[in-house]
């Protein structure tokens, strides 16, 4: 066991006002069962899930509602027993605001489980292991909410486990209250994790504004030379995949490359708690911790179950639940507001921000970009944000792409820093947004034009083999006594047909 | 005066060889043009252009005899893109060939269709399932939303429906902001 | 409806701040230039002021922008400040007018206003006003003892009112590195130039108390880190580096580096101009060789072009070599080769 500090560090980043210590003085909360759950079909990066239950069908805590849809993909579980009531479009957490499936589930006030099945990892092939949890519904809890099961499963060889700790954007604190309540569990799914991945030694990167989290855990890896702590300067964005990596390791994972590719593999706190509570207790994935802070009177971290309409919480911690959309979900500076307080938690809401108005609406007037480069000074990616946002506002996306457009990791730091307050990240998207919706058209152009392509050739092909036959045949029968017989019939017929014609006139003359 | 002479000629005959040398050396093997233009189209296939295809459009603007603005499923963006490979002014679309509509799909109301199998010939890109005497559905995804297939139909059975905003398709926005009001929008 | 996006939270950062930063690191030059030459660049800065808040009020009606908005970043009145301390503070008023205009109205909004502008507004306006009216724009006053007396004032007002020409040539003297430079034409060594001319001393000495007090003014906007340490400090090295290169050849042909450093516009220069964050270059490597290349030119003019300063010729032509700096000079991006 060792605690370490980091001494590499990436360019720029902010350090902002965390605001996080009024949601830490009260533990981890539970709310009284809501009257209804929802639950949006897909709540991670991948294929909708397929429905598996009726409408109407009861239920128990734990079931299967829907299945993942191939590989990339997870499933859905019913979080406490009671009756499916409706398959329909419902408003979800999304930056859109459009409503997407969701299964409504009436609970039945019981919370009666399945059967539980937890696995007995260190008897069995980690790789069923794996299989096993593809079915779990459990997908990265920092955010991303990519399915766990694929990170588990690669084919490069991972030597350490790195674990997210670092929790970097303002005003969230449900991992650092995790690790402090369940910090033992926290340990073992560690060492779960570890063999799952067949990694020698894991890593803790934490930020140095969790005093209280790292005392705890690091009383519990005493004695245990594989996990180790690493403990990172509070600076925006060192949460960040590639950002945490080089914090901890000196190592830059180029682009398009995976940090398995060298040997690494990361999960999120919460994430490896999930893998823990499946595998020891046979529990699937149906709850997660919620930071609700801001303007509530009592902000708080609670533990709900997905599809709890989010006004209950915010009601529970003191706030007003009007739909006057002030609430942000995720961080202050990556997150999104929401279209509604009426949305379910899913998995990948990880705080509700109640903002103060000043937050959403700003007053300040937009400026001219002066090139003063403060943002290329933020920037954890060493880009040049001043010259992405002259490219993107233009239009000119295939220059912002030269400059690494895709790069950037939308962190806002740029925006943040930015004395002209340009919205520069909001350009980014948008131009994002565009290029992959251009290529996705031109896919579809592609492949309009091979199937045209094919089908005038093979309509060609079609009109030179008739051709063909009707050559063969005329070369066949002219010589032969059959062309004779099929001029006499022609002439039958026309002679017929003249014969039609006359007596049709005279018919008329008649 | 005959040195200068000399010189001069000496002079065009070393440029041109150099320039000959490395019009040889330095040719680039571009696309030909009509595969340049081909790809800027939208391969919507719908004949809109008064030409029987995407193909067949490309090859009359790359020959000189169409215009660069008569393809509607291309819209302005599409003119625009053609207007700078083309090196020519853009011009608005020429409303003769149709106007701009929301990206379309046809739909097949299975319930009347009679199976007739004169979409299926009708379709640019074979989008459309379905054998004699039974009824067709449309591959969804193959469509490009030319309506070739609405005229043919004997029953009227096809529809073209816009494809909606949804959660996967949805865009990030231009950021609105109005620099010259804002003192205005901040007083609302 | 900006913020309708993340990040919702910002630093408290405005244009304004960083403008009314850079005006205030000015003052104590400004002080120990009234206290050397009197009240005349007092009269100078308050005309070139007005004039550019007036002709900026009016361009940005025509251009139909918010002139409240505007007006209030301040990018106007440094132009102006940065003009009215490059120009003698002996020049008459109609001198600040016309090169104030043409700073903001040409220099700045013909290109695009804020943000747009591809030559340094200010040095744009210096470059025409040398250039047309040469005489005026080359008399520089001689220190003045009691410089705010009531006599001194007098003369101040009536030389920016009237011009010199009214008062006489009584008051100006050549500038230390216009001095140097004529003698050294006529054959003269340095050395020999400094012991005769007694004058040349107190001169040298209130240039460079005023160089320092801007030195002071750009240490703080270092320290408040509005401007990056990147442009002045280089400058101020390759400058020295040059100076002294030529100074330990040919002692007695070329000055010495502080004399390079601590005369004509050098301080000002390195924190002021070439930090004019619009038309300068954005990558940190570009910031070097651009402050590199400025400080080479700048030399270069001084001693063997036709004039004595080079500043703004210097920052002009390095302008117009931005777009290539920047260019060739992208840093590498995170986890690129």
């Amino acid at each position: 066991m060792n605690i370490i500090d980091t001494i590499f560090k990436f360019n720029g980043g902010i350090k902002a006002d965390t605001k996080k210590s009024v949601s830490t003085v009260r533990p981890i909360k539970k709310i009284k069962m809501p009257k209804q759950l929802i639950l949006p079909l897909r709540q991670h990066v991948g294929k909708v899930a397929k429905l598996k239950v009726n409408i109407g069908e009861k239920v128990l805590k734990g079931q299967l509602l829907a299945e993942a849809d191939g590989n990339v993909s997870a499933a859905i579980h019913a979080p406490t027993s009671g009756t499916v009531a409706s398959l329909e479009k419902q408003l979800i957490p999304h930056p859109s605001g459009l409503p997407d499936y969701c299964v409504t589930l009436i609970p039945d006030g019981k919370d009666t489980w399945v059967e539980k099945k937890p696995i007995n990892w260190k008897k069995i092939d980690r790789k069923e292991t794996i299989k096993k949890i593809s079915e779990s519904g459990i997908v990265g809890l920092g955010g991303a909410t990519f399915p766990t099961h694929l990170k588990l499963n690669n084919n490069n060889e991972v030597k350490t486990l790195i674990v997210n700790a670092a929790e970097c954007e303002p005003y969230i604190t449900c991992d650092d209250m995790l690790m402090r309540e369940k910090s033992a569990e926290l340990i073992e799914g560690i060492r779960l994790a570890l063999h799952l991945l067949g990694a020698q030694n894991a890593i803790i990167g934490i930020e140095d504004n969790k005093p209280e989290a790292i005392e705890k855990l690091a009383l519990l890896i005493k004695n245990d030379a594989n996990i180790s702590i690493k403990i990172v300067p509070t600076i925006y964005p060192s949460g960040d995949a590639k950002r945490l990596i080089y914090l901890i390791t000196g190592i830059q994972i180029a682009k398009g490359k995976r940090s398995t590719e060298y040997g690494m593999q990361m999960f999120n706190v919460a994430t490896i708690i999930a893998l823990y509570k499946f595998i020891h207790c046979g529990e699937p994935s149906i709850t997660r911790i919620i930071t609700i802070t801001g303007k509530v009177r009592t902000p708080n971290n609670y533990e709900v179950l997905f599809g709890t309409p989010l006004s209950d919480l915010i009601i529970d911690a003191g706030g007003k639940a009007s739909q006057n959309g002030s609430f942000i979900m995720g961080g202050p500076m990556m997150g999104y507001k929401l279209p509604s307080v009426n949305v379910p938690v899913t998995k990948a809401m990880n705080c509700v921000i109640d903002a103060e108005p000043e937050m959403i609406e700003n007053n300040n007037p937009v400026l001219p970009c002066i090139r003063c480069a403060k943002c290329a000074e933020a920037c954890p990616v060493n880009l040049q944000p001043q010259e992405l946002f002259w490219f993107s506002q233009s239009n000119q996306f295939e220059k912002a792409e030269n400059y690494n457009l895709f790069d950037c990791i939308e962190c806002g730091c740029c925006s943040y820093v930015c004395p002209s307050n340009i919205p520069l990240v909001q350009y980014y998207r948008y131009a994002k947004s565009e290029i992959i919706s251009d290529r996705y058209a031109k896919e579809e152009a592609d492949i309009a034009r091979e199937r045209n392509d094919f089908r005038l050739e093979r309509l060609q092909r079609e009109k030179e083999e008739r051709a063909k036959k009707i050559a063969e045949r005329k070369a066949n029968t002219s010589s032969d006594e059959k062309s004779k017989v099929i001029d006499e019939k022609r002439k039958a017929i026309t002679e017929a047909l003249e014969r039609v014609k006359q007596e049709g006139v005279s018919e008329k003359n008649d | 005066m005959l040195t200068s002479v000399l010189v001069v000629l000496f002079l065009a005959l070393l440029i041109g060889s150099i320039l000959g040398f490395s019009s040889i050396k330095f040719k680039v093997d571009g696309d030909p043009i009509i595969d340049k233009i081909d790809s800027i189209l939208p391969q919507t296939q719908c004949g809109q252009c008064s030409y029987p295809g995407c193909k067949p459009y490309a090859t009359a603007i790359a020959k000189g005899e169409a215009d660069i603005n008569q393809c509607p499923p291309g819209g302005e963006d599409g003119v625009r893109k053609l207007a700078e490979l083309m090196g020519v002014e853009y011009k608005p679309l020429n409303e003769e060939h149709g106007a701009i509509k929301p990206k379309s799909i046809a739909i097949i109301d299975e319930d009347t269709c009679i199976g007739c199998t004169l979409c299926i010939q009708a379709c640019p890109v074979d989008a459309i399932l379905g054998s004699a005497k039974h009824m067709h559905t449309i591959i969804e995804k193959e469509c490009t939303g030319c309506e070739l297939c609405l005229p043919p139909c004997p029953v009227d059975c096809i529809d073209m429906i816009a494809i909606q905003e949804n959660t996967e398709n949805w865009k990030w926005k231009y950021p609105v902001f109005n620099i010259k009001n804002q003192k205005q929008r901040v007083s609302h | 409806m900006i913020n309708q996006q993340s990040p919702f939270i910002q630093k408290a950062a405005s244009v304004t701040n960083i403008m009314l930063m850079v005006i205030l690191a000015l003052v104590p030059g400004l002080i120990f230039y009234v206290y050397f030459f009197g009240v005349g660049v007092l009269l100078n800065v308050f005309v070139a002021s007005l004039t550019a808040l007036i002709a900026e009020y009016f361009v940005l009606k025509m251009r139909k922008l918010p002139p409240k908005v505007y007006l209030s970043d301040g990018s106007a009145l440094v132009a102006a400040w940065l003009l009215a301390l490059s120009i003698p503070s002996i020049a008459p008023w109609w001198i600040i007018v016309v090169g104030t205009l043409f700073t903001i109205v040409i220099a700045k909004h013909f290109y695009g206003g804020l943000g747009s502008n591809i030559f340094n507004p200010a040095m744009i306006g210096y470059a025409v006003l040398l250039i047309s009216f040469p005489a005026i724009m080359t008399k520089w006053p001689s220190p003045i003892e009691n410089s705010l007396s009531i006599e001194s004032i007098r003369q101040a007002l009536q030389v920016f009112f009237y011009g010199l020409t009214q008062v006489g040539d009584g008051l100006t003297s050549a500038t230390p590195l216009d001095y140097i430079k004529t003698e050294l034409l006529q054959g003269q060594i340095l050395p020999d130039i400094t012991i005769r001319n007694v004058g040349l001393a107190t001169i040298l000495t209130s240039n460079q108390i005023i160089s320092l007090a801007y030195l002071l003014g750009g240490i703080v906007l270092l320290h408040k880190k509005i401007i990056s340490w990147h442009l002045p400090i280089t400058y101020l090295l390759s400058l020295s580096f040059i100076s002294g290169l030529f100074h330990l050849i040919d002692p007695n042909n070329y000055s010495t580096i502080s004399f390079h450093l601590l005369n004509g516009g050098t301080m000002l220069c390195a924190f002021f101009i070439i930090t004019d964050p619009v038309s300068g270059p954005t990558t940190p490597k570009g910031k070097i060789w651009f402050a590199f290349m400025v400080a080479i030119l700048v030399y270069v003019i001084r001693v063997f072009g036709g004039y004595p300063e080079g500043i703004a010729f210097a920052v002009i032509f390095m302008n117009i070599c931005v777009p290539l700096i920047d260019n060739l000079t992208q840093p590498k991006v995170f986890g690129h080769g």
